[in-house]
């Protein structure tokens, strides 16, 4: 099946989020989106698939114009999307999933799984999915989850699979599955639309590469270009992608965690057992995908989860068992991994959010009032610095973009005196522009003599940032192994292999090739 | 890789650290205030409870026990389940479903053997106390099952009470004026659906938060029947306010079944609708297209939405689906229970409706033996009164909202609400 899309244009009030963009998707082929955040790939695909009416434009399938009023047109005229969120009930059964909004039924409306799970087992055999069509979904490994979605889409006969960044969820090792699957199903004559921000991905599998930015096609990319050439067309200029970093000169061992163990409240150990510790001057980072017990580890260490055994130490200080307030008091910056939920208050100000951890202490309060002129003077001064695009320092904080959200709550955390440092995600969704930015501002943190924990799952940032590499896996630690690591070990320990292993394994591969 | 399983990320050892000791607790304390109460103090005489009238076909002799066995029985009973639970809470293993099931039901025996033995007339018609929760409990299970619909598929629906309310006021003065009360049944649905009708507009297409609309609804249905009650039915209730009566409809044979005949074959018409409502709702929800499309909308309305389905029509219909369930119960007031309508004469049934649907876990039939045993309580508090027990009769009224304290704040288990209930789903 051939697809196109001309001249599609989508305004949402005075914001243009697609700017006549045309692109063709010819049968038995990859054709990757690639675009920062926020460049408008999602809003286009959610043209394509129903979601949203585009204000100008059309969609030709097979040459023949056609106008999608829901996803149920897109779906019968032959296009299946995975998106970025699952679009998965969780309290459902795969089969149920599947079935749902294309029933096979007996008399009466009554179900008929019997069909579904059939068919969920024709297409799992044929492609090695491997998914138990009885199985709960909310108990699925992410992975598994993924695949879900692609029988979905599968069962509707579709021609056309979009992918919406599909394996930011995924373990190296899923990832490379998922890149399996997608060359099965375009040896079986499927067309795919796979929207990634991640280059190396996107060159390891397209037949063409199509770059968006700021809602526009900027042009097209073969695949054999480098990395280097796709970042700067994708950020419209020339970007260095490897930060110049001073080794680190790390000094006394300030930190130090010990035998920590975070339970769920089912029992589950989702932190269990964990000792490391950071000196002052360098930056560990956490990796590991995503619900291996990273946001449990900084939340501990944060005061902010119940069930914490073990000990957290800073400066022989005790952590564990202190308010908040008290572990933020004793010189611990947080960037928490949702900031827009966690780590700023939308409907405040920017200004009020520069100084939501500081509002009771001279000089942004005097006695039970706080002095509105200096916490403003503040602002201006971090919106300068920080180079925080708002419209002023009393905009509410939920209007600004992502990265400027995170710009908000970095500068915050880095406005006083720090003795460790802690950011979860620090530039997710962030654009690549800021990203920069605000890598060497950490860097400068650590350059500064303090102590900093990353907690990252993409592996370029913490490649990029590290100087030791922690991986968690499971709530355990895999090892600790240098910031030079290859992304082979990283990738084997957080599949869950010791980076003992992990390193013998990959040493004895390359010793074999040569 | 020749395989492509993955294993779960993020599920941790599980081990017994964190153990929640509510359980055991909860059933330590109520087996002492058992021992102690039933078993030590229990009265020194025997128990009768009849099973059958002296008129049945068939007369079963009654059951006579003495208190203090079945105090000493009953109690030893609840420690020993009580052992049991601490024992495999302490070494880190759930409590089996079927301690706290068998630890109620004896601690209803153990009651009930106590309460009516320390009565001045110790002796009490099973039957009848059986036949009454089923009569108390009809309203009840037909406002959780418009609950149920509602709130299966996203909207939350305090509304229930007001529901009922309209429902019991237009079957009084629908059937009055025509003088059948089949037409009053028909205007019970009707009136439900308006209440629904309103519900619905604002809580789905005007997104108002539904919880408030409910409330209002609430208060405005009291108010206006209220006005009409005292501005039209009362001045000439010989035509506004006095329906004929739903008939009795029993079934040859079957009705003379003791103990159970009464309840299952010897209802009116709303009484039959009731039974036949939970079964096909039941059925209709977990194994129809319907019924996966709208547990989808409730739990994952995008997730519908992408797959096609209309989640807001969806949601439309089936509030006002349980308009017409919740009419229809709202009609056994006035065309079943008694004959004319009274002011606010739902008396909050729509809430413990409500508390019935928690308790029953969303789920058709656990709402309807939930509603049972509020039905059964308020049953009890009833008789009780008029056998005359030491138990001051305002303590035995509060009993059914006792109950449903405890019930919905989780004694039986966590139970979970719809993922999308009582938010409203905005496209895009």
């Amino acid at each position: 099946m051939k697809l196109e899309l001309i001249g599609i244009t989508k305004r949402f009030g005075s914001l243009v989020a697609n700017d006549a963009i045309d692109l063709v998707v010819e049968p038995g082929q990859v054709h990757s989106l690639l675009g920062e955040n926020g460049a408008g790939k999602s809003t286009l695909m959610n043209v394509l698939y129903g979601l949203y009416d585009p204000t100008e434009g059309e969609i030709l399938v097979d040459d023949k114009p056609v106008t999608f009023k829901g996803p149920g047109d897109a779906m019968a005229a032959g296009i299946g999307m995975v998106h970025q969120h699952f679009m998965l009930v969780p309290v459902f059964t795969v089969a149920e999933n599947v079935a749902l909004g294309n029933e096979a039924v007996k008399a009466g409306g009554m179900l008929d799984l019997q069909k579904t799970r059939t068919r969920i087992r024709q297409i799992s055999d044929q492609y090695g999915f491997d998914v138990d069509p009885d199985a709960v979904v909310e108990d699925l490994p992410v992975g598994v989850q993924q695949r879900v979605e692609i029988i979905k889409a599968l069962v509707r006969d579709a021609e056309v699979l979009i992918l919406d960044e599909p394996t930011a969820v995924l373990t190296p090792k899923e990832t490379d599955e998922l890149l399996g699957i997608m060359g099965q199903l375009k040896a079986d004559g499927k067309s795919i639309v796979f929207i990634s921000h991640k280059l190396r991905e996107v060159k390891a599998v397209s037949d063409v590469i199509t770059v968006i930015r700021r809602g526009k096609v900027v042009g097209t990319a073969d695949p054999g270009a480098s990395t280097t050439e796709l970042a700067s067309l994708m950020v419209g200029r020339s970007v260095s992608l490897t930060l110049d970093k001073q080794p680190a000169t790390p000094g006394e061992v300030t930190f130090r965690v010990q035998d920590l163990t975070v339970q769920a409240a089912n029992g589950q150990r989702v932190v269990d057992g964990l000792s490391f510790d950071v000196a002052k001057g360098e930056i560990l980072a956490i990796a590991g995908v995503q619900g291996n017990g990273q946001t449990e580890l900084t939340e501990a260490i944060m005061g902010l989860q119940d069930h914490v055994t073990g000990s957290i130490t800073l400066g022989g200080q005790e952590l564990l068992g202190r308010s908040v307030k008290d572990v933020i008091r004793a010189g611990v910056g947080f960037v928490p991994e949702d900031r827009s939920v966690d780590g700023l208050v939308g409907t405040f100000s920017v200004a009020e959010n520069l100084v939501l951890n500081r509002y009771d202490d001279a000089p942004f309060a005097r006695g039970l009032s706080m002095s509105p002129a200096v916490i403003e003077k503040n602002a201006e001064e971090k919106i300068a610095e920080y180079d925080i695009r708002t419209q002023s320092a009393t905009a509410a904080a939920g209007t600004l973009s992502g990265g400027n959200q995170q710009k908000v709550v970095m500068a915050r955390e880095f406005s006083r005196p720090l003795e460790l440092f802690i950011a979860s995600q620090p530039t997710r969704g962030v654009d690549v522009g800021s990203i920069e930015f605000l890598h060497r501002r950490i860097i400068a943190e650590r350059d500064g003599g303090t102590p900093v924990i990353i907690v990252s799952t993409e592996l370029d940032e913490v490649l990029e940032l590290a100087d030791r590499i922690a991986v968690l896996y499971r709530g355990r630690l895999m090892g600790i192994v240098p910031g030079a690591a290859s992304r082979d070990v990283l990738g084997l320990m957080m599949a869950g292999m010791s980076g003992d292993e992990a390193l013998a394994q990959v040493h004895d591969v390359q010793g074999g090739n040569l | 890789m020749s395989t492509a399983t993955t294993e779960a990320p993020a599920r941790g050892t599980r081990d017994a650290g964190v153990r929640s000791w509510k359980t055991p607790i909860i059933l330590a304390v109520v087996a002492l205030f058992s021992l102690l109460v039933f078993a030590i103090g229990a009265p020194a005489n025997d128990v009768t409870f009849r099973l059958s009238d002296d008129r049945d076909a068939i007369v079963l002799p009654a059951i006579v026990v003495s208190a203090p066995v079945i105090g000493w029985i009953t109690a030893l009973g609840m420690i020993a389940l009580t052992v049991v639970a601490f024992l495999r809470t302490r070494s880190g293993r759930k409590i089996p479903t079927g301690v706290p099931a068998v630890f109620a039901v004896l601690f209803l025996i153990a009651f009930l053997t106590w309460v009516v033995g320390s009565a001045r007339t110790p002796n009490v018609a099973l039957y009848g106390l059986l036949a009454g929760s089923v009569a108390l409990a009809v309203p009840l299970i037909f406002g959780s099952l418009s609950g149920i619909l509602c709130e299966r598929s996203g909207v939350v629906n305090i509304a229930i009470e007001g529901q009922l309310l309209f429902g019991a006021f237009a079957a009084a003065v629908a059937a009055s004026l025509s003088g059948s009360p089949y037409v009053g049944l028909v205007a019970a649905a009707v009136a439900g659906v308006l209440v629904s009708l309103v519900l619905a507009v604002f809580s789905i297409r005007y997104v108002v938060n539904q919880v408030i609309v409910g409330v209002v609804l609430n208060v405005l249905v009291s108010g206006l029947t209220g006005f009409l009650f005292s501005a039209v039915l009362s001045e000439d209730p010989e035509r506004w306010n006095s329906p004929p009566n739903l008939p009795v409809i029993q079934i040859p044979l079957l009705s003379e079944i003791p103990v159970i005949g009464p309840i299952l074959f010897e209802q009116t018409i709303v009484g039959y609708l009731m039974y036949v409502a939970v079964a096909v709702i039941y059925v209709a929800l977990f194994r129809s297209r319907w019924g996966l499309r709208t547990r989808a909308v409730g739990e994952h309305p995008k997730a519908a939405d992408t797959l096609g389905v209309n989640v807001n029509r969806m949601r439309f219909t089936n509030v006002l689906l349980a308009g017409v369930v919740a009419g229809i119960g709202g009609s056994f007031f006035t065309l079943v229970a008694v004959s004319g309508f009274g002011r606010d004469m739902t008396a909050g049934a729509g809430y413990i409706a409500l508390a019935a649907m928690i308790f029953g876990r969303w789920n058709p039939i656990g709402a309807f033996f939930a509603a049972l045993l509020f039905g059964f309580a308020t049953n009890l508090s009833n008789v009780l009164s008029l056998l005359g027990t030491p138990v001051p009769d305002q303590f035995l009224r509060m009993l059914p909202y006792v109950v449903t304290v405890f019930a919905v704040a989780g004694l039986v288990g966590r139970s979970r609400a719809p993922g999308a209930s009582g938010i409203p789903y905005i496209k895009g």
